[in-house]
């Protein structure tokens, strides 16, 4: 339940980050989307929501069972998610099934399981902690060789951001592989995926 | 007997000159304006009384040395632009209505300053709202100390050194209940209450000058010197916070000029210790985030088209 929650939140949260992340730095002269004031204060207020959200994600992995989903098996840790791939690109498309198929013990597919490692133990604590320093730029190393640090973080700042939404079309494209469409939108309000024996 | 006289004045000339050339402002103690005026005391000897006699300098006349001898005017003695009758004290009280050289004085139609363009400075500053309202009362010493002056904009490497220099000009008056009614005759508004409006004030103020959303854009002469009424300042987020940003023909042209690397605005604008969001669009990047966002685009739509295809006849 929790986590229903929380990826709520989340979900809420990034969209608004992303499309005020966009009207800052897209540079268009018109004030796309929206007046720049009001973008600089919507982004710092959906960035703290964010990470304190995220704080609450970090808690939730090591107090209950959800952690266990983001422990990478070390035997053919290469060789799973190309499987994984393989079926995404050819497999399905040939009549296979899945490999890694839902169910309680397996939340994940080996290649889900990397991409949400990376992105919320890599990215999303990366564009925190650089989100904050932005918001603090009195904290910034000064120069770094000859460049501004605070240019430096904000470049890596935006690059973060960019990869994040990057997975996030890909992280919605992929929930659109199921039984139909739209099953597994019915699951996130859920929480529960109705398990398909025998078929894709 | 002409050209004998000629020489003679010539050689008076000289000694005076020289005579005068002697002082410096290196050893303030001995010079005979600034042992008064570099001190908050001075000492004299009054005739009348016959007794030495110590008085308070009027602070306001007293002179920062140090700011004298590092200003750009350093190479001149007192007397070269005050009146020479200050030699002796006590000074005679009408030669202090006497009118001041003036920046176009001295500089105005001189070739050898051709590059610091005065003469369309001064077309500029008369557009302005101080001279539109104050007239030949308001003259350039009001914001540029001819004492201390010093080219920041053009020698300074570091934006917030400029930045301070060029706000202090304005701070001088529109920060100080005196020198605001003097000049204005009315009560200084106060500056936090006015930009209200303005998110991060304290890092606006730090990192970009008054004039910069003050003033039209003059991106020809080195600093515009056409202030607006305060009806016509900048309030558009977007002016500065875009890619096309009103700063780099302004505030960030002095790092064009300076900058060693010439690789182009990116490269000036990496160089300088500011951040402004929404200018510093990085092009390799910007390119890579576009490939990588249309590829993903086509690489779902092949999918989906695969998904559409394969689909077997029971399914939706």
């Amino acid at each position: 339940m929790w986590l229903r929650i929380w990826h709520g939140i989340n979900a809420l949260g990034i969209i608004v980050l992303i499309i005020t992340g966009l009207s800052m730095q897209s540079g268009i002269d018109s004030g796309f989307i929206m007046s720049f004031d009001k973008a600089v204060d919507a982004h710092n207020i959906s960035g703290i929501i964010v990470t304190l959200n995220y704080f609450l994600f970090l808690i939730g992995n090591l107090v209950t069972s959800n952690g266990k989903f983001y422990i990478v098996k070390p035997s053919a840790f290469i060789k799973r998610p190309i499987k994984q791939a393989k079926y995404y690109s050819w497999g399905m498309f040939h009549g296979e099934s899945a490999p890694y198929p839902l169910s309680e013990k397996r939340k994940f597919n080996p290649l889900q399981k990397y991409f949400y490692i990376l992105v919320m133990y890599l990215a999303v604590p990366g564009a925190i902690i650089t989100g904050f320093a932005l918001l603090f730029p009195e904290l910034i190393i000064e120069k770094v060789y000859n460049l501004s640090g605070i240019f430096v973080t904000a470049v890596f700042h935006s690059i973060i951001g960019f990869v994040i939404s990057i997975f996030l079309i890909i992280h919605l494209y992929v929930a659109t592989i199921g039984k139909s469409p739209l099953e597994n939108f019915k699951s996130i309000l859920s929480g529960w995926h109705h398990i398909h024996h025998g078929k894709k | 007997m002409m050209r004998n006289r000629l020489i003679l004045i010539v050689f008076v000339c000289c000694l005076g000159w020289l005579g005068a050339r002697a002082q410096s402002y290196e050893n303030a103690q001995e010079h005979q304006c600034l042992k008064c005026h570099s001190n908050q005391t001075y000492t004299f000897h009054n005739d009348l009384m016959e007794r030495q006699e110590s008085r308070l300098m009027n602070p306001y006349f007293v002179l920062d040395t140090i700011a004298l001898k590092a200003g750009v005017h350093h190479v001149f003695d007192c007397i070269d632009c005050h009146s020479y009758e200050y030699t002796t004290y006590p000074h005679s009280a009408n030669i202090k209505l006497e009118p001041l050289a003036t920046c176009l004085d001295c500089h105005g139609g001189d070739e050898s300053f051709a590059k610091y363009q005065f003469e369309r400075i001064d077309e500029e500053y008369q557009k302005s709202v101080h001279y539109q309202t104050y007239g030949d009362a308001f003259t350039c010493s009001k914001c540029h100390s001819q004492h201390t002056y010093t080219a920041t904009a053009r020698t300074s490497s570091n934006v917030q050194e400029i930045v301070e220099y060029s706000n202090n000009m304005c701070l001088s008056c529109h920060n100080s209940m005196q020198e605001y009614k003097l000049v204005s005759g009315k009560d200084n508004p106060e500056l936090v209450e006015v930009h209200n409006w303005l998110p991060n004030q304290k890092l606006h103020f730090e990192n970009v000058r008054c004039i910069e959303c003050h003033t039209q854009v003059e991106d020809s002469l080195m600093v515009s010197h056409n202030i607006l009424p305060k009806e016509q300042a900048l309030r558009k987020c977007v002016e500065c916070h875009s890619s096309n940003s009103r700063l780099i023909a302004s505030l960030y042209k002095y790092e064009n000029l300076q900058s060693r690397k010439g690789n182009g605005i990116l490269g000036t604008m990496v160089s300088n210790d500011s951040y402004v969001i929404g200018t510093h669009q990085v092009p390799l990047l910007k390119t890579l985030s576009y490939i990588i966002f249309i590829g993903l685009i086509v690489v779902i739509i092949i999918h989906t088209i695969f998904r559409i295809l394969n689909r077997k006849p029971d399914d939706k």
